[in-house]
């Protein structure tokens, strides 16, 4: 287990060098799946909360294709993905494939039934538990939404946390619609796997502690802006 | 008067054709061999600053660059599998297919060699004697250009190792590099380009074991893709890039990339 020892030598000193394809590689890493998690989060949320205070008929059948949603794999997405953005699919004339707007889009329909489900279910907590004072305040549904997302806006960090995490870990979608190309669409965990299919697996394994790392960052700084608003709010 | 505006009018098609050059991208479908081992960092931007264009590579199997050629996802095929080129070029996908440039395949194993074929020239007998002592053998089985190959030299050889998948034989179904990964994993022999296996980085015991037979010839092909089929393609552009590799500079460039002092390719193409 030499080799380990080795990447986070290797690990420390790209960081400290300041290498510009690695910096390159993680920023690209960074927004395309921070703007992947924004719009699932833009599509999920309402999802969630309509599903979470609706009742309609067909709504368990809703709830389990939500659930599973959760579980599509990376590689399908993409495949999807391609097939529609490919020159010869039905979305071929915009001129996607092969750009970072593609894996955006691909990360999108990763995630937002992860974020759609799980705020589903802190939301229909939460509402249980205000269902009436709701009903004796006479909320619209609307106004219900919104006092909904509001109110569990702390427990909905952590679920784009998740969908944030899925995004920037996984690999077998935007190697299909980015295409791994160099200085255009190479990002953290395309880079790793063509590390190691180049054999260099202690440059991978550096790249793949750097990427844990960002993760970490990434949610250290939403731990903290969540401390400090609830420390302002119990003021 | 007349002639310093017709000078002036060419002065401004001159800046204007090479603004207009810098802004040109092209996409190349071409196989993991090739961008694995370094050749196209090392060509690309000698290229760029002969021509002013953005090459961008995809870096798939064999199959998977021309079924994406085939959807009209790249302006040029850069691949090694000859019947499958021609055959994308007669379909009407491509405008033409010249051959590039060459390196060899050769059969890498453990330091032991479990079925005793070190030195062997002859691949045929050597993959008999492998499928004889029932060694593992990790394939590629992704339809790859390797892969092709190698089917084909068990043809000759008259064995059918499909038979074996899942015993001795190994069909990894991924790349030459995560192929090469998994045969040292499993202690098995895996047919390999030479020029992935000088770049490669975790060879740990392994060796080459068969090399040196004339049946493990591996041709480049070159293919710009038609824009008859495919209007969104960057026809000209794509045909600067093939020129470019079948001129003498190009063919140079490619005989000047080496690797531990090793040259990892031959150029061919014929005299133009």
């Amino acid at each position: 287990m030499q080799s380990i020892g080795d990447s986070l030598g290797l690990a420390f000193a790209l960081v400290l060098s300041g290498d510009a394809d690695l910096l390159e590689i993680v920023l690209l890493s960074l927004r395309v799946s921070l703007t992947a998690t924004f719009v699932a989060c833009v599509i999920g949320l309402p999802i969630g909360a309509l599903v979470a205070i609706g009742r309609f008929r067909g709504r368990a059948f809703v709830l389990i294709v939500m659930n599973a949603l959760m579980g599509l794999p990376p590689v399908v997405v993409g495949l999807l993905v391609y097939l529609h953005f490919s020159r010869s699919g039905p979305l071929g004339f915009l001129g996607l494939l092969y750009t970072p707007t593609a894996m955006i889009v691909a990360q999108t329909i990763l995630i937002a039934p992860i974020v759609a489900a799980l705020s589903r279910q802190v939301l229909e907590d939460l509402h249980t538990e205000y269902a009436e004072q709701f009903r004796s305040l006479c909320l619209t549904r609307l106004q219900t939404v919104r006092a909904l997302l509001w109110d569990a806006r702390y427990s909905l960090l952590t679920v784009g946390l998740a969908g944030f995490g899925r995004a920037v870990a996984e690999v077998g979608a935007v190697i299909i619609v980015g295409g791994n190309i160099d200085h255009l669409t190479r990002v953290m965990t395309t880079a790793i796997a063509l590390e190691t299919s180049k054999g260099d697996l202690a440059l991978a394994l550096a790249l793949g502690i750097i990427l844990l790392v960002i993760a970490l960052g990434v949610n250290a700084a939403v731990q903290s802006v969540r401390m400090t608003a609830a420390r302002y709010a119990y003021v | 008067m007349l002639a310093r505006t017709l000078g002036a009018a060419t002065v401004a098609l001159l800046l204007g054709g090479a603004a207009w050059a810098q802004d040109q991208s092209i996409i190349v479908q071409s196989t993991t061999s090739t961008a694995n081992s370094g050749l196209y960092d090392y060509l690309l931007p000698i290229f760029q600053q002969d021509t002013g264009i953005q090459v961008n590579v995809v870096a798939v199997g064999t199959g998977q660059a021309i079924k994406n050629a085939e959807n009209c996802d790249g302006d040029v095929l850069l691949v090694h599998a000859k019947p499958s080129e021609e055959a994308f070029v007669k379909a009407g996908f491509g405008t033409d297919r010249t051959d590039l440039m060459y390196n060899d395949f050769v059969i890498v194993g453990a330091g032991d060699d479990p079925a005793g074929v070190g030195g062997m020239t002859d691949v045929q007998a050597a993959l008999g004697k492998i499928a004889e002592q029932g060694a593992l053998f990790a394939s590629r089985g992704d339809d790859s250009g390797t892969h092709k190959k190698e089917m084909a030299l068990w043809k000759d050889s008259g064995v059918d190792p499909t038979t074996a998948s899942g015993d001795w034989y190994r069909e990894t179904g991924s790349g030459m590099g995560a192929t090469l990964n998994a045969g040292i994993g499993m202690g098995a022999y895996v047919m390999t380009d030479r020029a992935t296996w000088i770049s490669f980085d975790n060879k740990q015991d392994y060796a080459i074991h068969v090399e040196g037979d004339e049946d493990m010839f591996n041709q480049y092909g070159v293919i710009p893709v038609n824009p008859e089929k495919c209007p969104s393609v960057n026809a000209e552009a794509a045909r600067t890039f093939a020129d470019w590799l079948i001129s003498d500079k190009g063919q140079d460039t490619i005989a000047g990339f080496k690797i531990a002092d090793q040259q990892l390719f031959f150029p061919n193409a014929p005299d133009n």
